[in-house]
């Protein structure tokens, strides 16, 4: 059965971490509810008439650890919270929408959201696909930890984002063709990241979610030049003509973007 | 669930995903909130919750259980002008008005949190509020004059005393 009004639907608020996955369960029938900025549209046009909805704001899953040179970042740690990061992420999160939105808006529904209609998503992604993060998640079969690019691709269904973990880098480089005005996404975003396992490149707005260059990453850990690395990018991209830009525009600014990121990077010889 | 709302509590009875903009227009009758786009992409419906700017379309009444709820109407009186109420009628800075209440409150705790904005940090601060008579750059002169002190409430004449409407239209917006 579905819901037909707002007043049928059932709103758990757990009030701890292990509470919040016990009622998650497998996640099917629920509705996650993180800092709203993504579900109220749907709820307020009534596109969206939820049965369950686990509203996490209590869920003990906010907050920045640092263990060394490690990060833990829960899934409800507001965008606005990420703005002082490590590179790239720092840049990436300043760019996301405007001051009130960030103050709301979560990590987790930054990497949980769907591909929007008309526009790509999830500005965070590439920055932490750079950064080589994994996410943690709860579900059927219990707790599992998994790199980001492979959790983004698959998409949250069946999962609860608990936390993602990163290492702050060594160094990092970031470009971007940059959104119109704080209410458009970022057209296109290339974050690159050197990390012990080598440079690692992140794309945002190739494809209807955040993408690994792996591709360029293969050429500079192979030794082209950054310049003959970067042309490879077009192999990893998915673009589409949407809202901001169209895919012929993208992919000639794509590799242009890359080589961009990389020299900020100081890398790619 | 329980709010205050411009120092008043209330018991709010609407089911628990409505946004707090519904609510307070709906439930409490308090009309500065504008519902422009109910998507959270034109700042008409800015409110402070616990202090901070918020658009209260987005915010469901279960996530502000308990918190303290600031609009326009809680800001000053028309006797009595907040700073920045005081610097948008000395610049002119409205003209339809849908966005005004949206912009005070959102330059309200802009100046709240950097009391001595400059223009830059103005521009950002505000950079989500849509104003679509394009009255931007006297909204922002009068964020500056606030950012700088030189706002003059005594200046401001004469106080506008709201009397009943003549010809009542049922159902015509507030």
């Amino acid at each position: 059965m579905t819901a037909t009004s707002l007043a049928e639907a059932q709103v758990i608020a757990p009030t701890s971490r292990a509470e919040a996955v016990d009622a998650f369960g497998d996640g099917s029938g629920v509705t996650v509810l993180g800092g709203g900025t993504i579900l109220m549209p749907e709820l307020n046009y009534g596109r969206l008439r939820p049965d369950r909805v686990l509203m996490l704001q209590d869920a003990g899953l906010s907050g920045i650890a640092r263990n060394g040179s490690s990060l833990t970042i829960g899934a409800m740690t507001t965008v606005a919270e990420l703005e002082e990061l490590p590179e790239p992420l720092g840049t990436a999160a300043r760019n996301v929408a405007d001051h009130e939105i960030r103050g709301q808006a979560t990590l987790g529904g930054n990497l949980c959201a769907p591909a929007g209609g008309t526009t790509p998503r999830g500005d965070l992604q590439a920055a932490l696909i750079a950064l080589g993060a994994q996410v943690k998640t709860a579900g059927k079969g219990g707790e599992r930890m998994e790199p980001i690019e492979d959790f983004v691709k698959a998409g949250p269904d069946g999962r609860l984002l608990l936390e993602v973990e990163f290492d702050e880098p060594q160094r990092s480089g970031y470009a971007a063709a940059h959104r119109p005005h704080a209410h458009a996404y970022t057209i296109l975003a290339v974050c690159a990241a050197e990390t012990p396992a080598g440079v690692r490149i992140g794309l945002s707005g190739a494809g209807p979610c955040g993408r690994r260059a792996r591709s360029v990453e293969d050429a500079l850990a192979g030794g082209a030049s950054a310049e003959e690395a970067s042309q490879k990018v077009l192999d990893d991209a998915d673009t589409h003509d949407d809202a901001l830009a169209s895919a012929w525009y993208r992919q000639r600014l794509l590799p242009i973007l890359v080589q961009r990121a990389l020299d900020d990077l100081g890398g790619g010889k | 669930m329980r709010l205050t709302v411009n120092g008043e509590p209330h018991d709010l009875h609407s089911p628990p995903l409505t946004s707090l903009l519904t609510a307070l227009r709906e439930e409490l009758d308090i009309t500065s909130p504008k519902a422009g786009c109910h998507q959270g992409g034109c700042g008409a419906c800015t409110v402070l919750v616990d202090g901070e700017a918020r658009r209260s379309c987005l915010v469901p009444l279960a996530a502000v259980d308990g918190a303290t709820v600031t609009t326009l109407e809680g800001l000053g009186t028309a006797d009595d002008l907040s700073p920045v109420q005081a610097a948008f009628d000395e610049h002119y800075a409205a003209q339809c008005g849908f966005c005004t209440s949206g912009f005070i409150m959102a330059a309200t705790a802009l100046i709240d949190r950097t009391p001595k904005a400059n223009r830059e940090e103005i521009l950002d601060g505000l950079s989500g509020h849509v104003c679509r008579c394009t009255g931007y750059i006297k909204i922002v002169s009068a964020v500056e004059a606030v950012a700088k002190g030189k706002v003059h409430p005594e200046k401001v004449e004469p106080s506008f005393e709201p009397e009943e409407a003549a010809v009542l239209i049922p159902g015509s917006p507030a």
